[in-house]
């Protein structure tokens, strides 16, 4: 498979989705390329979390169609879309003491036979993930003895190591300190880069959303109010218009990408 | 471990009322499995001793305590908590409750064959008893380890007032309720072992058809399924062999605590939570334990305890200490 070629992956036609009789999505229309980095801004409890569940298949719409590569999404076998697509979740929790490598491991689970154990080329794969994550120092350690955010670049190396062609991260970078959270994303932003993969992001940081994000989607009470290129939809109106905040825009030659500040409005 | 269990076999045969020495255990045991039906001189008591009395009980308990911890172990990894077994469920006695109605409709003047109906009704049971006990466990989103175990006492503390008034009813035929409530080895025939070995095998190999999956289990529900994993089948599959595991245990030996607990969580400990290793080695290592605690009662002890009342004394102490540690853990 090709996968520098951009092509449309998710397509989503009035897509409605509610949890115990409350609405969390409504009358979504949304679609997704091949090869860019989503951002999904909003505030919390807007949809974000939600969206992408609907997107990798753990929940399913109550109206409308999603499909994935042109398939209906709820066509496709568990196990297929498991191979394509990964999710790091927002709080990795592991009960038990698993090692490192043994959680990075299960990540190569949808690709392995039910009797066939790892590969020489799952092994290596595994050794430069976990290596490439900077987890590789405790791999031998029980997961239940890492910090927050070790446990995070853990649960991000099991996701790179499932080889995905896309990348779904719930807030995946919001517990980690400004080094790790950078240096995690601009990672991922190189495999965006250089081996096309597609990311879908759900993230608080409007600042760092504007650094890593080709495109951004602002949700608001389940609804998309505004998406679009990320220089043309990161506007103070819109902000204002989705979080209630007064915002600026500015270009910042020191990160070299447009940066917000803002304040609340004036009572 | 698979070697100490047959020497466990081998030792504990030897020993009760009449001591028989290793080597004429291993004889018998040698001429029984070549088929030559042949009468090799044997002393006719001995051998009745040792095939038809003990040998049944020894492989019972081998068998009972290996399907129990292994229950304990696939609960534990399944409902990712570490407190979870048979017992602590109410699962075994909810297959005792089930184990008593036939007695009693027996009595009522049912004509209900033992031998099939006990391990229906006993499964019948187990099953309504899970079900019942997730379900009062569920409100709470994420089955928090207090909760599920909490639901586990209430269930079962309901169900022991049940046997109780199913007791009252049965009258003539309390003795055999009140061994399902205490659970003992002594009732062992070889017909039992056919039964339970093969229904262990299959449950073994089902479980480690699935231990992969339920190593992933280990990383929460939602990011298995995003592994492939259907965790609603996997979790459907895994609890109704265990429970049909547990059913079939509890018909034979009666309620017999704690081993489900113990043997998993302490081999936890020392191998590590990977589950195809701990499936096996719990399986082993409850038989062994098993049948070690009933040749103390079998032999050692002046007078008969039942199994189950041994198994829960040594093995309350012990769930009391897990529950502090974690207690003390998450605090």
């Amino acid at each position: 498979m090709d996968r520098t070629t951009s092509d449309i992956l998710w397509q989503l036609e009035q897509v409605d989705f509610s949890y115990k009789d409350q609405p969390v999505l409504a009358e979504i229309d949304l679609t997704l390329s091949s090869g860019k980095c989503y951002g999904i801004l909003g505030p919390n409890g807007s949809g974000k979390t939600t969206l992408l569940d609907l997107l990798c298949g753990l929940a399913a719409a109550d109206k409308g169609e999603i499909r994935y590569r042109e398939t209906l999404l709820k066509q496709w076998q568990a196990r297929e879309l498991a191979q394509r697509i990964a999710l790091v979740p927002q709080d990795f929790q592991v009960r038990f003491g698993f090692s490192v490598r043994e959680v990075v491991e299960m990540g190569r689970h949808p690709h392995l036979g039910r009797f066939s154990s790892l590969t020489e080329q799952g092994h290596a794969l595994v050794d430069a993930v976990m290596a490439e994550m900077g987890v590789d120092g405790f791999a031998t350690r029980s997961v239940t003895r890492l910090s927050g955010g070790e446990k995070q670049r853990v649960a991000v190396a099991r996701a790179l190591v499932q080889d995905p062609e896309v990348l779904l991260l719930d807030e995946a970078t919001s517990n980690l300190d400004i080094y790790h959270s950078l240096s995690i994303l601009a990672l991922i932003h190189r495999r965006v880069v250089g081996q096309g993969l597609t990311v879908v992001a759900a993230i608080h940081d409007l600042n760092l959303a504007a650094y890593f994000c080709d495109e951004l989607i602002f949700l608001k009470n389940g609804r998309i109010i505004c998406q679009g290129p990320t220089d043309e939809v990161l506007r103070p109106h819109v902000i204002e218009e989705v979080y209630g905040v007064e915002a600026q825009v500015r270009e910042d030659a020191f990160s070299a990408c447009n940066q917000v500040s803002y304040r609340l409005p004036a009572a | 471990m698979c070697l100490l269990l047959l020497v466990a076999v081998v030792v504990s045969a030897t020993m009760g009322f009449m001591q028989i020495p290793a080597t004429t255990v291993l004889q018998l045991i040698g001429h029984a499995l070549s088929f030559s039906g042949k009468d090799a001189g044997f002393d006719p008591v001995v051998t009745a001793v040792v095939m038809d009395v003990r040998l049944p009980r020894i492989l019972a308990a081998v068998l009972v305590g290996g399907m129990l911890a292994l229950c304990g172990t696939v609960f534990q990894a399944i409902l990712l908590n570490p407190l979870a077994d048979p017992y602590t469920l109410g699962i075994s006695s909810g297959a005792a409750f089930g184990a008593s109605l036939v007695i009693v409709l027996q009595v009522v003047g049912l004509a209900l064959p033992s031998a099939l109906s006990v391990p229906i009704f006993a499964f019948a049971g187990s099953i309504g008893t899970l079900f019942t006990v997730l379900a009062l466990a569920s409100e709470d989103r994420r089955l928090s380890s207090t909760s599920l175990i909490l639901s586990g006492v209430i269930v079962a503390a309901i169900l022991s007032a049940a046997i109780g008034f199913l007791k009252f009813i049965a009258d003539e035929q309390v003795g055999i309720i009140i061994f399902w409530l205490m659970g003992s080895l002594s009732g062992i025939s070889l017909q039992n072992i056919f039964f339970l070995l093969p229904v262990a095998l299959i449950g073994m190999a089902v479980c480690l058809f699935y231990s992969r999956d339920l190593n992933i289990m280990a990383t929460g529900e939602r990011a298995a399924a995003t592994l492939g994993v259907n965790t609603v089948r996997l979790r459907w599959i895994l609890l109704v062999t265990c429970s049909l595991m547990t059913a079939l245990c509890v018909s034979v030996s009666g309620i017999i605590g704690f081993v489900g607990l113990i043997v998993p969580h302490l081999l936890r400990h020392l191998i590590g939570p990977e589950n195809r290793q701990l499936i096996i080695l719990s399986t082993l290592g409850g038989g062994l334990l098993l049948l070690l605690a009933d040749t103390v009662t079998r032999a050692v002890l002046p007078a008969e305890v039942p199994i189950g009342v041994l198994t829960a004394l040594i093995g309350g102490p012990f769930f009391a200490y897990i529950f502090k540690k974690r207690q003390r853990e998450n605090g």
